[in-house]
């Protein structure tokens, strides 16, 4: 907190903020959520009433939804959960749902919630906050009432699964809240910092947490119910003095296993025991230490060291843990002295897991030579010898490879290296990985192809359990972000990599906490030195060989076990649940299913994941083949294990790459955040404009026209409607069919559902381009990619909740099914849309115009990154178009951004699902205009089809496609597609997201292609983190003037949140500014460092 | 003090061990071609020069162990021993006969007051002429005379850095075809696999050398030395030999280049880095 911007603690006090460590970070964010809040406030009022009516409609549409086919009910349920959720609550499912998108999202969600809860939550949405929150908690309850119908015949036993646990886990906690609002009120006392907390606990439940820390002390809190990981954290940093924080974490026990607390989720929704306990620990280690500011972070990253050693996680030679002992001795205890040392003073120490009298007579000897030495450079000349072993900040992660023979993977800042026993047998840098995905239990890293080799080659790792891929995968994508990218990417970030979930690293990378370390300016705080002895201590007591088995047995113990030892486990487990991986195999599959469901159930923030979790879990039943093919190229992969294997991947995306690529170089490092703000009448009509796109599926180059009629005209949308639910009862149970076999193809597609949605009318060729790519990935590729594409699925789902039934299209689309398929997300959609938009568009203009935005700016974002051709396209289409495309916002923040966008676009999904369908099809058009410059957009739908992929699905995927590609280009940051992206990789597709926001400003110009350029004018105004460009065009079009406002928003900030909160700021303002305007799509292009990886 | 090999420290060197090479050796040392004949005689005078550039004009410490005639192989003394800053690990050579030339070099080493590894695991095999050591991490060639598990202790002696392992099929050792030629230089020859182990390398390790490709394989294994006073040395074949890779050493400027002669040993499969342990001993000891 006290890192960032002075401002941004200010407005979170004021905001007061349980959350605000979140709010902290990001300047603009306060300010945003100062604004935030009071606009929130009415939203959430609003929202609660709106939510009723929604959830009517949605209620209905569900209903409906089952009765036409249960086959894509299970599609459908979610998305509709999803929309219902979030026409429900806002705030809650942007938060919710953030969790699911995870960092990038869920920081800034968080953030509003929090101050919501405070502010508005209370006063305002309290029944309608709990009643959320009970459904969500209860879980099962509001689901399975509100969804259960759907649910039950829609979502298949991985949604069922997931709730159960969500509905457990929640439960517990609500138990354990309302027990712990008693204790609370002494505990409470106990924490000055609470206070904050306090005021607001009285209403609120609040949770006592234990933090193991370095030192072996516990940090005791009380913490707000919804309270988000950041929270704690920045509690945690604030009580060690410790502002270089981003090099730690926290960890708790999951199962038999530690994880890392993702601070933009809340917590209760990450750990599932009751007694919150929570071990503080360097998460990255920095590769070089003397980089670091300040010698407190490097004392604490000296006592983590220690740990590690003499936990024997680190291994060192003899001759080092002597040399490393004396410095410990010499930082702790000062210069040797005879008198006062003893011959046992060592002893106290623990300096290696197997320590003999002979290391200690070494260590002593050493030690006298470290006369004169401050405690500041021993620790220091510590750190030089501790960050040149070779184990040194490497993760290890069991796994075995194809063959089955036990191995070790070792994420690390550099790349990821296999091990067998101790021997590295392999090393893949990042700039060498182009994706990183997880499915089921397997761990897939999509290499780039060797010099001579022109296949990218899939590398298959068993894990004990799907949790502990997915916990490989999660490392794996923050580590890269961390260490690899300038800032991080949009969630999923990618850290790039991250496979299954859309989970993406939300703080910040190791760049801009660098470059905010220097922006320290303080006196060297002072702290004692004392914690090593109780460190080695407790070590001591364990068995000091087993060091790490010990703690794991500690803290594996189970979940009771929390109750009881909490603190000794708590520290213990921090290092071993990361690097060991022990408790992997524990963790069934089941439960990740069981969560993603869960998530879904919690219909809100949640929804996301759910969603995501169901594509994923869709992918992975139905995708079986693709599984069976994918254990073939694995063992293909283990062949070449040591040689890149060649596989076969789909040509289209490396075009996609390849063009994008030089869209991305320009664009990497900025997030934009585009808002379309449309004319309120054009928000009423955005749910026509999505109708447009299902009718332009049908009739591509009449569905642009249809659109800016519909869009302009409500009865437009009700024409859509009906010819949507027409097409939508014929095509329904294919389309479902379609979404479920589809979805590994949508995840590849996604980025090309943007496309689709630029296209819509033309939807048929970006569909075509998704299609050839998934096509043309292999099998195993595809099913990486569904995992990935799972992943961003909820988060674009996320986003747009009517677009959803569209979204699960478009994966269906990509298929031959597609059209199908189509008609049935024409249908979804129709009656989504309509329902929502009618809800959505008067609620979204409102409020949440710039969460909307968001949402929509995600999808498209998401969408451009992959399909940055795509937002071109759609920004010409738009121009071409004048009711649809008003104003484009870009945010730049990356996978942050992105999440943020999405919680704030589900209000207003409607609307920005129409307008996210207008870009995806304008998008498509650009593509194909860029592909085939010659074709009009129209015309792409024809040339779409040509391509590969049928309209329909273009729609559908215009929802979904964002995700996807939000997935890939997190998976392609990770694996560093700047490479890829020049050749074939999907990985490009990041790159290609930065590209989209700039081809989609190029094409903005360029759009005038429809109409008449009237006025052109361009505004740049630029702030400490953030560089607004306003293009402000006057077209003429068949007599329809259009005013279009893109704004482009570049947030350079470090931490994800900063971009949500900036995005959020933008957005109001840019509502302030053009209160007659409505978003109409938020693109969030996040710059993941994926290019900088580039070896 | 520093435990951790630090470049400015790669190649620093006081002490060397040598043996004599025993007449056994031109009927009866292991030679994996057929061919001309060794000239004991020449090999001897050969390897008296070696030994005399490493002590007289390099001024270390040499320690000249006496040949023995049962074993043929003894004067390759690198295979017996890898020694790293105060560790040695005595290892067990692929060659079932030259096994028992570990007994003499484990007594030297101890006299040495090194830290002493034995490689008792009878499943493990290590030669270290298999065993290059950058400064910053260790590559073991898997070859006939060195295995997985012979790596693996060698990985467990030495904690501090990392052990990657490097496919070696065509070739008696890794080294057979590369060498330290500085730190952070990578001597390595033109064959296909000497250029295939090398990006085998480059991919398994965090850093990234600089390599110096050399038109002949065998004259890519070269003696590099850090020797106060004098700065980079390397040891490398004389242009009589291999004119075409001496005219590549000779392009390091920075080096002081010492031309050996090795043709004699060569045809036992002998090569510079073969007939030496280099050892870095602290000066109080």
């Amino acid at each position: 907190m006290t890192t960032e911007v002075g401002s941004e603690s200010e407005v979170n006090k004021q905001a007061e903020q349980i959350g605000s460590g979140a709010a902290q970070e990001k300047p603009d964010e306060e300010a945003s959520e100062s604004q935030q809040n009071a606009s929130l406030e009415p939203e959430e009022e609003k929202r609660p009433v709106s939510p009723t009516a929604s959830k009517s409609p949605r209620s209905q549409k569900k209903e409906k939804d089952p009765s036409e086919s249960r086959g894509i009910s299970r599609f459908i349920p979610p998305w509709l959960k999803k929309q219902k959720s979030y026409s429900l609550v806002e705030a809650k499912d942007g938060v919710e749902r953030k969790e699911p998108t995870e960092a990038v999202v869920e920081e800034p969600i968080v953030e509003k919630d929090e101050s919501l809860p405070e502010e508005g939550r209370v006063a305002k949405g309290d029944a309608e906050e709990i009643l959320e929150r009970k459904r969500q908690d209860v879980k099962v309850d509001e689901k399975d009432e509100k969804h259960s119908v759907s649910s039950a015949e829609t979502q298949p036993a991985k949604e069922d699964s997931k709730e159960i646990e969500v509905a457990k886990v929640e439960g517990i906690q609500e138990d354990k809240r309302e027990g712990e609002t008693a204790k609370r009120e002494t505990k409470e006392v106990q924490t000055a910092e609470l206070k904050a907390a306090q005021k607001v606990s009285k209403k609120l439940k609040t949770v006592p947490c234990k933090v193991m820390l370095l030192d072996g002390t516990e940090y005791s809190c009380d913490l707000e119910k919804r309270a988000t990981g950041q929270v704690l954290f920045d509690k945690v940093c604030e009580q060690l003095n410790l502002l270089e924080k981003d090099y730690f974490g926290l960890l708790f026990q999951e199962n038999d296993q530690k994880s890392w607390l993702d601070p933009s989720k809340e917590i209760k929704k990450q750990v599932r025991n009751l007694p919150w306990i929570f071990t503080f620990n360097v998460k990255f280690y920095p590769p070089d230490p003397s980089q670091l500011t300040e010698d407190i972070t490097r004392y604490f990253l000296c006592l983590q060291l220690r740990q590690d050693i003499a936990s024997g996680r680190l291994p060192c030679s003899f001759v080092t843990h002597a040399l490393l002992g004396s410095y410990t001795l010499q930082a702790e205890l000062g210069d040797y002295d005879p008198e006062e040392h003893s011959s046992d003073y060592i002893s106290e120490f623990q300096f290696a897991p197997n320590q003999t009298k002979e290391m200690e007579e070494k260590v002593v000897e050493l030690h006298k030579t470290h006369r004169g030495l401050s405690p500041a450079q021993a620790d220091s000349q510590f750190l030089e010898n501790a960050k040149r072993l070779s184990m040194y900040g490497v993760d290890l992660h069991h796994a075995k490879d194809s063959e089955g023979v036990d191995i070790k993977l070792g994420v690390c800042a550099n790349g990821l290296l296999i091990y067998k026993d101790r021997l590295r047998i392999n090393r893949f840098a990042w700039p060498k990985i182009l994706k990183i995905s997880y499915k089921r239990s397997n761990f897939y890293i999509k290499v780039r192809p060797a010099e001579l080799e022109q296949f990218e080659s899939t590398i298959g790792f068993k894990l004990p359990n799907h949790r502990a891929a997915k916990r490989l995968w999660k490392v794996c994508v923050e580590h890269h972000t961390f260490y690899r990218l300038v800032s991080p990417e949009q969630p999923p970030k990618a850290k790039f990599l991250t496979l299954g979930s859309k989970f993406r690293y939300s703080g910040r990378t190791q760049a801009q906490t660098r470059q905010a370390s220097t922006l320290i300016d303080r006196p060297a705080p002072y702290f004692e030195r004392t914690s090593s002895k109780r460190v080695s201590r407790s070590l001591d007591g364990a068995p000091i060989g087993v060091v790490d088995q010990k703690e794991i047995s500690g803290p594996a113990g189970d979940v009771s076990v929390y109750g009881p030892g909490v603190a000794g486990q708590g520290i213990f487990q921090d290092g071993d649940g990361k690097r060991e991986v022990r408790s992997p195999t524990k963790t069934p599959q089941l439960q990740f299913t069981t969560e993603g469901k869960k998530n879904s159930l919690r219909v809100e923030g949640e929804n996301i994941y759910v969603r995501h979790s169901n594509l994923m879990l869709e992918d992975l039943d139905k995708t079986q083949d693709d599984i069976l093919k994918h254990q073939a190229s694995i063992s293909e992969l283990k062949r070449h294990f040591m040689e890149s294997t060649p596989e076969p991947r789909p040509n289209e995306w490396e075009k996609r790459r390849i063009t994008p690529l030089s869209q991305q170089t320009q664009g990497r490092k900025d997030h934009l955040f585009k808002m379309d703000i449309l004319p309120v009448k054009e928000k009423q009509q955005i749910p026509a404009v999505l109708i447009v796109e299902e009718k332009v599926q049908e009739t591509d180059k009449s569905l642009e026209e249809e659109i800016t009629s519909s869009l302009f005209s409500k009865e437009g949308f009700s024409a859509n409607t009906k010819a949507t639910f027409t097409s939508t009862s014929i095509r329904t149970a294919e389309g479902s069919v379609v979404n479920y076999s589809v979805p590994s193809e949508m995840l590849s597609s996604s980025p090309f559902s943007q496309l689709f949605e630029k296209r819509a009318p033309t939807a048929e060729g970006p569909c075509s381009g998704a299609n050839d790519a998934v096509k043309s990935s292999h099998e195993t590729l595809n099913v990486v990619e569904v995992k990935k594409q799972a992943e961003v699925g909820k988060e674009e789902r996320v986003i747009t909740e009517g677009v959803n039934g569209r979204d699960k299209v478009p994966p269906g689309s990509d298929s031959g099914e597609t059209r199908k398929v189509e008609p049935l997300t024409h249908k979804d959609s129709p009656s989504l849309s309509s329902e929502n938009s009618s809800s959505s568009s008067s609620e979204s203009e409102e409020e949440d115009v710039g969460e909307y935005r968001p949402h929509h700016r995600v999808t498209e974002g998401t969408i451009r990154e992959e399909q940055e051709e795509n937002e071109e396209e759609v920004e010409e289409e738009k121009e071409e178009q004048a009711s649809k495309v008003v104003q484009c916002m870009e945010a730049v923040p990356e996978a942050s951004s992105v999440k943020q966008i999405t919680v704030e676009t589900v209000q207003e999904n409607v609307v920005s699902q129409k307008s996210s369908g207008e870009k995806s099809l304008k998008e498509g058009d650009k593509q194909d205009i860029r592909e085939e410059t010659e074709e009009e957009q129209h015309k792409v739908n024809g040339e779409v089809s040509h391509v590969d992929i049928d309209v329909l699905p273009e729609i559908i995927c215009c929802s979904e496609p964002p995700v996807v590609k939000t997935e890939m280009v997190t998976i392609s940051d990770a694996s560093q597609r700047t490479e890829i992206s020049t050749k074939e990789v999907p990985i490009v597709q990041t790159e290609t997201k930065t590209i989209t926001y700039e081809s989609p400003q190029i094409d903005g110009g360029a759009g005038g292609d429809a109409g008449t350029l009237l006025t052109a004018q361009t505004i740049t105004s630029e702030s400490v983190s953030t560089t607004t460009t306003t293009h402000i065009t006057k077209t003429v079009k068949g007599g329809v003037s259009e005013t279009r406002i893109e704004k482009r928003i570049v947030i350079t900030g470090d931490a994800d949140i900063d971009h949500d909160q900036a995005l959020a700021q933008a957005i109001k303002e840019a509502k302030e500014q053009h209160p007659d305007m409505s978003v109409t799509r938020v693109v969030v292009h996040k710059e993941t460092g994926v290019e900088e990886e580039e070896e | 003090m520093a435990a951790l090999g630090h470049l400015s420290t790669f190649g620093r060197v006081t002490h060397a061990v040598v043996r004599g090479l025993p007449e056994s050796l031109c009927q009866h040392a292991l030679r994996r071609h057929k061919g001309d004949e060794v000239d004991f005689a020449r090999a001897e005078r050969e390897h008296q020069l070696y030994v005399g550039v490493l002590k007289n004009k390099l001024g270390l410490q040499v320690v000249e162990l006496p040949a023995d005639e049962s074993l043929p192989d003894c004067v390759f003394v690198e295979d017996v021993a890898v020694v790293c800053e105060e560790t040695a690990l005595l290892t067990r050579p692929g060659a079932v006969s030259r096994r028992k030339e570990v007994d003499m070099m484990k007594g030297t080493l101890e006299n040495l007051q090194l830290n002493i590894v034995e490689m008792t695991d009878e499943n493990a095999t290590l030669d270290g002429g298999d065993v290059l050591f950058t400064g910053r991490e260790f590559f073991v060639g898997l070859s006939k005379r060195t295995n997985q598990r012979g790596a693996e202790i060698l990985a467990d002696t030495f904690k501090d850095y990392a052990v990657s392992t490097v496919p070696v099929s065509d070739t008696l050792h890794l080294k057979s075809f590369c060498s330290m030629a500085g730190p952070n230089l990578i001597a390595i020859g033109s064959s296909e696999p000497a250029q295939k182990a090398l990006k085998i390398m480059q991919q398994m390790s965090d850093h990234r050398y600089d390599k110096l490709t050399v038109p002949d394989d065998v004259a890519a294994n070269c003696v590099y030395l850090n020797i106060p006073n004098k700065g980079h040395v390397l040891l490398h074949r004389a242009p009589e030999e291999y004119p075409e890779s001496a005219k590549v050493f000779e392009k390091l400027k920075d080096h002081m280049l010492i031309p050996v002669t090795n043709t004699e040993l060569e045809k036992v499969d002998g090569l510079l880095t073969c007939s030496s342990i280099l050892i870095n001993k602290k000066v109080d000891l």
